[in-house]
């Protein structure tokens, strides 16, 4: 019984990390770079719901729909402002440059809204939870893996059925093909930026329920663990940034009941480490042979 | 022929400005020139380039995205701390003997946990090599942050977790779990550093342009291929990451010895990152370049006091700005055109190995 | 491969520039914030420059901490309450100021970089630094330069002792305001010993990769145990932890009917809300960084009823002179103080008493300043807003002074018995 509670908190942390690892992936997949400023987006993302509902006292889902709106610009002028100008740059001029985005927006909302902590309004999802005999699953964990399958479907769905998908599948495989096929690569990784961070709004609202004080830097470590779930999943495989979330999050809870807390960090990338050995690509990856 | 030409003058290049720039920071810390300020960063800047110049023989040089190296630098630092506090006990003070002892054991145990990890990590490839060495940086500070080490006349105390030392009341303390070292006696100096600076450029660029640097590249630039002439690529990448992994302790050893106290935490994700910026910044494969930018990025941030709060914002803005201006193709060609109406010829000296 | 010469002559460019600007705003930097009272909350310090008071005229009182990062919330309470008393002090006459802070990130490395700066701008005395990290690395320096410093809130004892581990050889000219950490553990478990209405059961949650948290968790525990005081859960967390529903399980399950909190208010908000997800309400009780919990934007206070914490500082105290300040500060930064500020503002006017007693001037050496300020702090007694009663302090540094139990009752602070 007590494992099964720890089990199910798990499975809220690891939905929390499911969500994020999302953002992570699908710009991976298509961009092929690592966005370090993700978890600084989903920062901002959790500051506009925050000054919509309690500073302009407007209603929850005008909020979040506000808040994916302001996610998405800001992921598109960054997109066209940082990284478009280097597309034909190394990966690692990119990692860079995302990094230095990622101080830019910490510092920036450092400044603007200040280092003390903001008490995020918890009437925007249901209290309580779902009991089962003496399990109590709270609605918000329910919420969020519901709200984590819905987006993975929609999201598998999209690429996988509509024309915009497949041109999306087709710069990920070769962006100079797809190009001679008339497809306009810049526009496509313009819209995977403006989805990605739509996502990491949504990503912030649920985050900022579940963890509700809000600073400046709440983007950093579960960025950091969200990054880590979606290399463990498979990077650039949807559904397996959902699993490696999932994943991460039952490790991290069950490693901190069972093993040791003080070192739940060292087990959670020890863990990790140990996947990677037996599946070199994560979990869903896709091994890509390499062309000589 | 040629190309033995232009190795010679291109690590010439950097032997040079490195003992240009020491004799001319020397004369201006002891002259006063430089302040209390800038002469306290000279041997930080020292432990970030020797960090940086490792790190690049792992990412320029090898090929293989190193998330980790802060973790290297603080086995680095807490084997010297505990070199050192073993020695005093023992009676040996002398800095300058002492510093060296404890860089050499910094740098074989930084070495040899390297050369332990390389083996699972080399056998990824590409972005999760990168999370894999991202991974052990994680678990090297979590795992130091919960050691507890003390000396005392029955020699050396250690206990994990909680701390149980239960020492002698003539022993001292080394490693106070999240407390980190402390009470370190400091033992660094410029020239300790400067001497590791040059030490470390010459092993890098003994190994670059040797048989084994030759095959390094080659299984960066095409592995396959590589192997199909008989280079044993994992051998070679080890080598690489052994020796990035050994510079990262040794410059570690200095930076904790040059501190009376820094805990763990000092060396985590972001100081890895911070290290990356440099190598990149500086030039993949380019020692003389990461030596500038080392230098530079290290002392921006301190030049950047009067900002006070938006020192970080600003930080962060020229970051992004240099990495575009340098990496734009139509920028890059503008400002060259710009450069061929001026000047013609003059800036083939750069032509390193990397390609 | 132009562009490697390329990329460095850009950054080398940008260098010039921002050095460029940097020594004309530079100048003007380092006396700002002195005695104009105008400044806004945060853009103080470095904009400002009026310089009001000649140099020699005025003590150059150093200090750093984080200004920038995530412990940023630290140093800008601590500054602009050191700000704050200044002004004041300033505009009575006598004793004058003059305060150049620096930013250190709560970083050892930056905060020497931060010291040296001060020792470049001519220090004579200060409030060394905002955190303890910081703190512990640059005080073997000001023993070397023989400086005199007093933290307001570097509560960790090697701080001020050099051996930490055995709390001795201090280094004598390093006072604290706070108290330190083992202080705070040891009256907690006191207290909750003399209290055992409130519980007996204890659970605790501690960070256990920051000094200040396992500093009072450490003699809690051993002052607990002489005190028969039963631990019975112990949970863990590190920087940056969002997720303490499986902490809370445990002390849950153990049947703690006390949790012990000795972390700051961010995280200490957090196991709040996780144990109110939970469905468990143990009695919460808190140290000195939980103080400000109510003071977050938007706070559920709701979560924190009930709450003890024992904290030498509660901004609703009735005495004038702690309405005073916290109406003051809130005039001029549109915030409610917490401890970290008390303990600045106490700091402050603590060396000016001190000063205002002997016979230095800004024009002394600094070893007359240094040796003048060590006589009258272990001499003295201070009445600050830290303490109900005379604040005193010991030839170690340590600061001797009453804490006060408050219980968080409808949303406010109220005395406890």
């Amino acid at each position: 019984m007590q494992f099964l509670s720890y089990l199910i908190s798990g499975l809220g942390l690891g939905s929390v990390y499911a969500i994020m690892a999302l953002g992570y992936s699908m710009v991976y997949g298509i961009a092929k770079m690592l966005n370090f400023a993700h978890g600084d987006i989903i920062m901002v993302g959790a500051y506009v719901a925050f000054f919509a509902i309690s500073g302009a006292g407007m209603p929850p889902a005008v909020a979040i729909l506000l808040s994916i709106l302001a996610c998405t610009v800001l992921g598109v002028v960054i997109e066209r402002l940082a990284y478009k100008p280097l597309r034909e740059a190394s990966s690692l001029a990119v990692l860079i440059t995302a990094i230095g985005v990622s101080y830019f927006l910490e510092n920036g909302a450092l400044i603007l809204w200040g280092a003390d902590s903001k008490f995020f309004p918890s009437n925007i999802f249901p209290q309580g939870g779902l009991t089962v005999g003496s399990l109590t699953i709270s609605w918000l964990t329910i919420i969020t893996i519901a709200v984590c399958c819905i987006i993975m479907i929609l999201l598998m769905l999209f690429v996988g059925r509509t024309n915009t998908g497949r041109a999306m599948r087709a710069c990920s495989e070769d962006k100079g093909a797809a190009t001679l096929m008339g497809i306009n690569v810049n526009a496509i990784i313009s819209l995977t930026f403006a989805i990605g961070s739509g996502l990491a709004a949504v990503a912030a609202v649920l985050l900022a329920s579940t963890y509700p004080s809000i600073s400046p830097t709440l983007g950093a470590m579960p960025g950091i663990k969200a990054f880590t779930a979606a290399v463990l999943g498979g990077i650039g495989s949807i559904p397996g940034a959902f699993l490696g979330g999932l994943l991460l999050g039952v490790i991290e809870n069950l490693s901190k009941a069972y093993i040791s807390q003080q070192l739940s960090d060292a087990i959670v990338f020890g863990v990790l480490v140990v996947i990677l050995l037996i599946k070199p690509a994560g979990l869903l990856g896709r091994k890509v042979s390499e062309k000589v | 022929m040629k190309r033995k030409l232009n190795v010679n003058r291109n690590s010439a290049v950097s032997y040079s400005i490195v003992i240009a720039l020491y004799i001319a920071l020397s004369i201006m810390s002891a002259s006063g020139l430089l302040g209390r300020k800038y002469s306290s960063l000279l041997v930080p800047v020292c432990c970030y380039i020797v960090a940086a110049i490792g790190l690049n023989m792992n990412v320029g040089i090898s090929g293989e995205l190193n998330l980790g190296q802060a973790g290297f630098m603080s086995l680095g630092a807490f084997t010297a701390v505990i070199v050192a506090g073993a020695l005093n006990f023992h009676g040996i003070t002398a800095p300058a003997l002492v510093l060296l002892i404890c860089i050499i054991c910094g740098t074989l145990v930084a070495g040899f946990l390297g050369w332990l990890m390389s083996i699972p990590v080399l056998k990824l490839e590409g972005d999760y090599l990168a999370i894999v060495t991202l991974a052990f940086g994680q678990i090297i500070v979590n795992i130091i942050n919960n050691v507890y080490l003390g000396i005392d006349e029955n020699g050396l105390h250690f206990s994990f977790v909680n701390n149980t030392l239960q020492m002698q009341p003539d022993g001292s303390v080394l490693i106070s779990g999240p407390m980190g070292a402390t009470g370190v006696k400091t033992a660094s100096n410029f020239t300790a550093g400067f001497l590791l600076v040059l030490i470390s450029l010459i092993v890098v660029y003994h190994i670059m342009y040797s048989r084994n640097g030759r095959a390094i590249m080659a299984c960066r630039d095409n592995r396959i291929a590589a192997s199909t002439v008989g280079i044993n690529a994992v051998a070679e990448k080890t080598l690489a990451f052994v020796v990035s992994a050994a510079l990262g302790g040794a410059a570690g050893a200095l930076y904790g010895m040059n501190y009376s106290s820094f805990a763990a935490t000092k060396f985590d994700f972001n100081l890895s990152i911070l290290i990356l910026v440099y190598v990149v910044l500086g030039g993949l494969g380019n020692m003389t370049g990461t030596i500038i930018a080392t230098t530079l990025l290290v002392v921006l941030p301190e030049m950047l006091r009067f900002l006070s709060i938006y020192r970080m914002l600003i930080y962060a803005v020229v970051l992004i700005v240099i990495m575009i201006v340098t990496n734009n193709q139509a920028i890059r060609m503008k400002l060259k055109a710009l450069r061929k109406g001026k000047a013609g010829n003059g800036s083939g000296k750069g032509a390193s190995v990397n390609g | 491969m132009k562009n490697k010469f390329l990329r460095l002559g850009v950054i080398a460019a940008l260098c010039g520039a921002m050095t460029a600007c940097g020594s004309s705003a530079g100048t003007s930097s380092t006396s700002a914030a002195s005695a104009s009272g105008s400044d806004t909350a945060v853009a103080s310090g470095s904009v400002s420059g009026t310089t009001t008071t000649a140099s020699g005229e005025a003590f150059k009182l150093g200090a750093s901490g984080p200004l920038s990062g995530d412990a940023s919330v630290y140093g800008i309470a601590v500054k602009n309450a050191a700000e704050l008393a200044i002004g004041e002090i300033n505009k009575k006459g006598g004793v004058q100021f003059e305060l150049n802070f620096q930013d250190d990130q709560a970083d050892t490395e930056a905060a020497v970089n931060a010291y040296n700066t001060l020792a470049d701008w001519g220090m004579q005395l200060s409030l060394l630094t905002v955190t303890s990290g910081s703190g512990q690395s640059v005080a073997p320096l000001y023993k070397e330069d023989n400086i005199f410093g007093i933290t307001p809130s570097g509560s960790s004892t090697a701080v001020i002792f050099q051996d930490a581990e055995n709390n001795t050889n201090p280094y004598g000219n390093v006072f604290q305001m706070c108290f330190t950490d083992p202080n705070q553990g040891k009256a907690s478990a006191d207290y909750l010993s003399e209290h055992t209405d409130l519980g007996t059961k204890v659970g605790i949650i501690y960070r256990n990769d920051d000094n200040y948290s396992t500093g009072i968790y450490n003699t809690f525990v051993e002052e607990a145990k002489a005190k028969n005081l039963d631990v019975v859960s112990t949970g863990t967390f590190t920087k940056g932890a969002t997720d303490f529903s499986v902490q809370i399980k445990q002390a849950q399950d153990a049947g703690a009917d006390i949790v012990f909190l000795p972390i700051y208010y961010q995280p200490a908000s957090l196991v709040l809300q996780a144990a109110k997800n939970a469905g468990y309400a143990p009695t919460f009780f808190g140290c000195d960084g939980m103080d400000g919990i109510l003071t977050q934007d938007n706070f559920d206070t709701s979560l924190a009823e009930g709450l003890y914490m024992l904290t030498p500082f509660s901004a609703d105290a009735q005495d004038e002179k702690t309405q005073n300040f916290v109406k003051a500060y809130k005039d001029k930064y549109g915030e409610t103080p917490n401890q970290f500020a008390a303990d600045a503002y106490d700091a402050v006017n603590a060396l000016a008493q001190a000063l205002g007693n002997s016979d230095v001037t800004p024009k002394s050496s600094t070893d007359d300043i240094t040796a003048a300020l060590i006589k009258q702090f272990t001499t003295m007694k201070f009445q600050g807003i830290t303490a109900p009663g005379d604040i005193t302090w010991n030839e170690n540094g340590e600061v001797s002074k009453e804490p006060r139990a408050i219980v968080i009752k409808d949303g406010a602070y109220v005395s406890a018995e």
